[in-house]
């Protein structure tokens, strides 16, 4: 049998809890060519060259099919992109100018500079009140599961706000963006007879949330309604505005990370301060200390841990290595993050540490559109998690994991507690 | 004591009890006070600055302020740490006696120091006829009381503004007029707005981009004379090619000139260009040697730069203020080796008729341009420039995220054109002269200037010996 790369066992599930020991053997190569054809990128510096070259594509369409040679004793082309591809593109499948254009009409909508700066601000009292609303529920109690009860509903409420979504549609999406999610997987085990079959389902599911989508949009398009997505649907000029499908493919984008990432994030940063006493007794003492101490948990457990879509449109010369012309090229954040070369002491948490240009919402034109709401939202919920649960104590570490790659995050993180502050 | 001992108690002794002077309590100054500080400086600090205001930011002087979005006092900048400072503001320092080492003050004053920074800046070029400059409603721009000054007075709605010289702060102040709806003359002697900056062909879709916005531009034309009326106050200008314009207020953007009288007589290489320096910002005297005890940073700095033949470089660019101040701050405390290089890509941004332009590297080096992303028409591109084959700079439209990858070209002197991205390629991506003015021509002084020249041209002649 073919020895295992480190970018291979990185992604075993096994080693989900903890892909870095794996992360630093890849770094070792900063740019890898992986037997099948792909190219991992795992180095800081040349991620962030990569994120600002224009001969970087992001659009799947123009990523060579199939990406990953058939696994051992597996017919099956890479699935991933298919199941995507079958949508209409969005802003992180596009490249310029399509990209440019699409983002710079949802931008004003959603991030809300330059013509409405406040609409995240704005929307500060609401996540509070959500947030405490999730600690009061705690009273009483002296165990809970920080995913279920905490890191998910709040992300996910708000999202459906923001975007114009019923809440009451949440159980349906939730298991499409689940399964979809599980059907994912970028490693050895992906040819396994049980990931085939998932792949099946997810495929059906991301067709269904498409379609869930499509139906929303064209409600709107009826009747507008509050939020982003009918703003969308509604208030453009009729050469601005996108087409039915690419405005379903974003919405669906939108609803889709509005939900997942966040959700990681806080959970891994409830997972990390409790496996770090030290920095969240200093969080508790300094709470000032949130908005720097939220990005350095973003660049220690980043959220995305590593980006699949890209591919050279040219032959590319990078870190003495060239990605040819046509091959993927996985841009490894996860490793990023921790690459000693670019930060001191990389798997030391340092709430109070200074330039830390984290990679954790990646940079260049892809940056993460949703990353003011997320700050805000993680800030609020960690901060407010720090100073109301009396004496949390992680139950099970490490927890279980989810089966995703590149949504990496724990499936439950159960935490005993004294009680609930008012 | 071994040398290397007493050596390295010297450096401790200053740096626990030295006395550090700074010139100029502006942007480069206070980060080099911020700096000395970060870098474990104890000893005393002066700072001192002929403006009566603690240090502000300059760059929103000329767009939010005008505006009326933000006050003109509410622009101070923010403080990175303590510095623990002696601030002497509202007092200009008129004279430097390196002998006895000292900084003459116009109250008459003498400060001492054991190590000098001069980060006294650049003012703005005034209309060059005095009557005519103090007419009521003739403004320049370069403090917070100038930016107060002209904000009011377009917020008195003008019938017209004249803007004299499209350099990026006279196209700035022309974007406002715009946004304001006010009517605006903008008189160019180059042959197109921010041609000393960028050259003739973006200069070209500058020119566009103003007259699509209705300014009334007028390029290779200047203003000859001001008139006023019977209140002094400024009713017309009279033009080179003997048309007038009837505005009641005028904006002279004329470009900078250099703090330097100060330092007449004191034996530094000071001049039109500002102080020669360098690469640690270290002060030359007159005769090319470096000095031990005096430093510059910021905008009258002019310094050798390793990308551009070790021509001097003198930028008046916000980056270049702040880094040139943390090196100077740096090597004002250390010895060699431990020097540090101020080697910064020049990098500028400016914002006008809701396109923001920036640009990295300096593209009057170059001699020819290629567009290389995106869409002239819509005013979304990017654009290489190039020299002897290797690229030199690049400016960008509304496409300022790709500014890092082209940066990162140039400093690799990468190949020019370009390699070609994988997207978005402009219709035609032949590269085609840059058409920057003859460095002779009078013109808007552009923000970064080549001030050494490069040796193979040998246009420098020495003179016969006479006896
Ligand atoms: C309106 C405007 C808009 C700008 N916009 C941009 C932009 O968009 N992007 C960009 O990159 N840059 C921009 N700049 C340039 C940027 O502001 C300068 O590069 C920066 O301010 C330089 O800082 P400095 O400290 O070297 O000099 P200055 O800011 O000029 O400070 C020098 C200080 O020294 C004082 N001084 C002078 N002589 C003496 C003396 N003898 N004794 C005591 N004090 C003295 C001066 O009064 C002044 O306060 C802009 C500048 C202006 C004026």
């Amino acid at each position: 049998m073919v020895e295992e790369t480190p970018w291979q066992q990185a992604l075993r599930y096994a080693n989900r809890a903890n892909p870095y020991p794996f992360y630093e053997e890849l770094r070792r190569t900063p740019v890898a060519r992986q037997p099948d054809g792909t190219y991992v990128v795992s180095t800081y510096q040349e991620i962030v060259a990569l994120l600002h070259d224009p001969r970087v594509s992001s659009d799947v369409r123009k990523l060579p099919v199939p990406v990953a040679a058939p696994a051992e004793g597996s017919a099956e082309a890479e699935p991933i992109t298919e199941a995507v591809i079958s949508l209409e593109p969005n802003i992180i499948t596009q490249d310029p100018p399509e990209h440019d254009r699409d983002r710079r009409m949802m931008t004003p909508r959603f991030v809300g500079p330059p013509h409405s700066p406040h609409l995240i601000s704005d929307l500060e009292p609401e996540i509070r009140r959500i947030v405490d609303g999730l600690l009061d529920n705690m009273q009483g109690k002296t165990r809970f599961d920080a995913v279920d009860e905490f890191a998910y509903p709040l992300p996910v409420t708000v999202i459906c706000k923001v975007l114009g979504v019923p809440l009451e549609d949440e159980p349906r999406f939730h298991s499409w963006i689940e399964t979809a999610l599980d059907a994912l997987d970028f490693g050895p085990e992906a040819a396994s007879e049980e990931m085939q079959s998932r792949l099946a389902g997810g495929r059906r599911a991301v067709q269904e949330f498409g379609q869930f989508a499509a139906d929303l949009l064209d409600r709107y398009a009826r009747q507008p309604g509050p939020g982003m997505l009918s703003a969308m649907v509604n208030e453009d000029g009729p050469e601005e505005r996108m087409s039915q499908g690419v405005l379903a493919s974003n919405a669906l984008l939108l609803i889709f990370a509005g939900h997942e990432t966040t959700v990681n994030l806080i959970a891994h940063s409830v997972l990390t301060l409790l496996r770090h006493p030290d920095a969240l007794e200093k969080l508790r003492r300094r709470p000032e200390l949130i908005v720097p101490g939220v990005e350095e948990l973003l660049r220690f457990e980043s959220s995305v841990q590593f980006w699949h879509t890209r591919s050279a449109v040219e032959d590319i010369d990078i870190a003495g290595t060239t990605i040819p012309k046509g091959a993927p090229i996985f841009l490894a954040y996860g490793s990023a993050n921790r690459d000693p070369q670019r930060f001191t002491d990389p798997d030391e948490l340092d709430l109070e540490r200074c330039d830390n240009q984290h990679l954790g919402f990646s940079q260049g034109i892809h940056f993460c559109f949703g990353a003011p709401l997320a700050r805000l939202e993680v800030q609020v919920a960690v901060g407010e998690f720090v100073r109301r649960v009396q004496n949390p104590r992680l139950v099970e570490d490490p927890p279980p994991y989810r089966h995703n790659q590149i949504f990496r995050g724990p499936r439950h993180v159960l935490v005993d507690i004294d009680g609930i502050h008012d | 004591m071994t040398l290397r001992a007493t050596v390295e108690e010297l450096v401790r002794e200053f740096r626990a009890n030295g006395r550090i002077v700074i010139v100029g309590a502006s942007l480069a100054g206070l980060r080099a006070a911020e700096t000395l500080r970060a870098e474990g400086f104890t000893g005393s600090l002066t700072i001192i600055g002929d403006e009566p205001y603690e240090p502000y930011d300059r760059p929103p002087l000329s767009k939010q302020v005008l505006k009326g979005w933000v006050p003109a006092d509410h622009t101070k900048l923010p403080r990175m740490r303590e510095v623990d400072a002696d601030w002497r503001l509202g007092v200009a320092a008129t004279g430097l006696d390196r002998d006895t080492k000292q900084v003459r003050l116009a109250d008459g004053e003498q400060v001492p120091y054991d190590r000098l920074l001069i980060a006294t800046g650049t003012r703005a070029r005034q209309w060059p006829n005095p009557s005519e400059a103090a007419l009521y409603g003739v403004h320049t721009i370069r403090s917070r009381d100038d930016a107060a000054q002209l904000q009011k007075a377009l917020a008195e709605s003008p019938s017209r503004v004249l803007v004299i010289g499209a350099g990026f702060i006279g196209s700035e102040v022309a974007s406002v007029c715009r946004e304001l709806d006010i009517p605006v003359t903008v008189v160019e002697r180059g042959s197109a707005p921010l041609v000393g900056a960028l050259g003739g062909v973006i200069g070209e879709i500058a020119a566009q981009m103003q007259r699509e916005h209705g300014v009334d531009l007028r390029c290779g034309l200047g203003v000859s004379s001001l008139e006023g009326d019977s209140g002094g106050h400024v009713r017309r200008a009279h033009l080179s090619d003997g048309t007038t314009v009837d505005a009641d207020v005028v904006v002279a953007s004329l470009g900078s000139i250099r703090n330097v009288e100060w330092l007449e007589g004191s034996g530094l290489a000071a001049g039109f260009w500002g102080v020669g320096c360098d690469a640690g910002g270290r002060a030359f005297d007159i005769n090319g040697v470096v000095t031990d005890s005096i430093y510059v940073a910021g905008d009258v700095a002019r310094a050798p730069h390793v990308l551009y033949e070790y021509q001097f470089l003198a930028m008046e660019h916000w980056d270049n203020a702040v880094l040139g101040a943390e090196v100077a701050a740096h090597n004002m405390v250390n010895l060699e080796p431990n020097y540090r290089p101020h080697l910064l890509l020049p990098g500028f941004w400016s914002g006008q008729f809701g396109v923001n332009i920036k640009s990295v590297g300096v593209p009057p080096f170059g001699d020819e341009i290629v567009f290389t992303q995106g869409s002239v028409e819509e005013r979304r591109f990017a654009a290489a420039y190039g020299h002897g084959g290797r690229i030199v700079a690049a400016v960008t439209f509304d496409h300022g995220k790709w500014l890092e990858y082209y940066g990162k070209l140039i400093e690799q002197s990468g190949p020019f054109p370009p390699p070609p991205p994988g997207w978005d390629q402009p219709p035609d991506m032949k590269p085609v002269p840059a058409e920057f003015p003859d460095p002779r021509v009078p013109t808007a002084i552009p923000d970064v200037v080549l001030t050494g020249h490069a040796p193979s041209e040998r246009t420098a002649e020495f003179r016969p010996r006479r006896h």
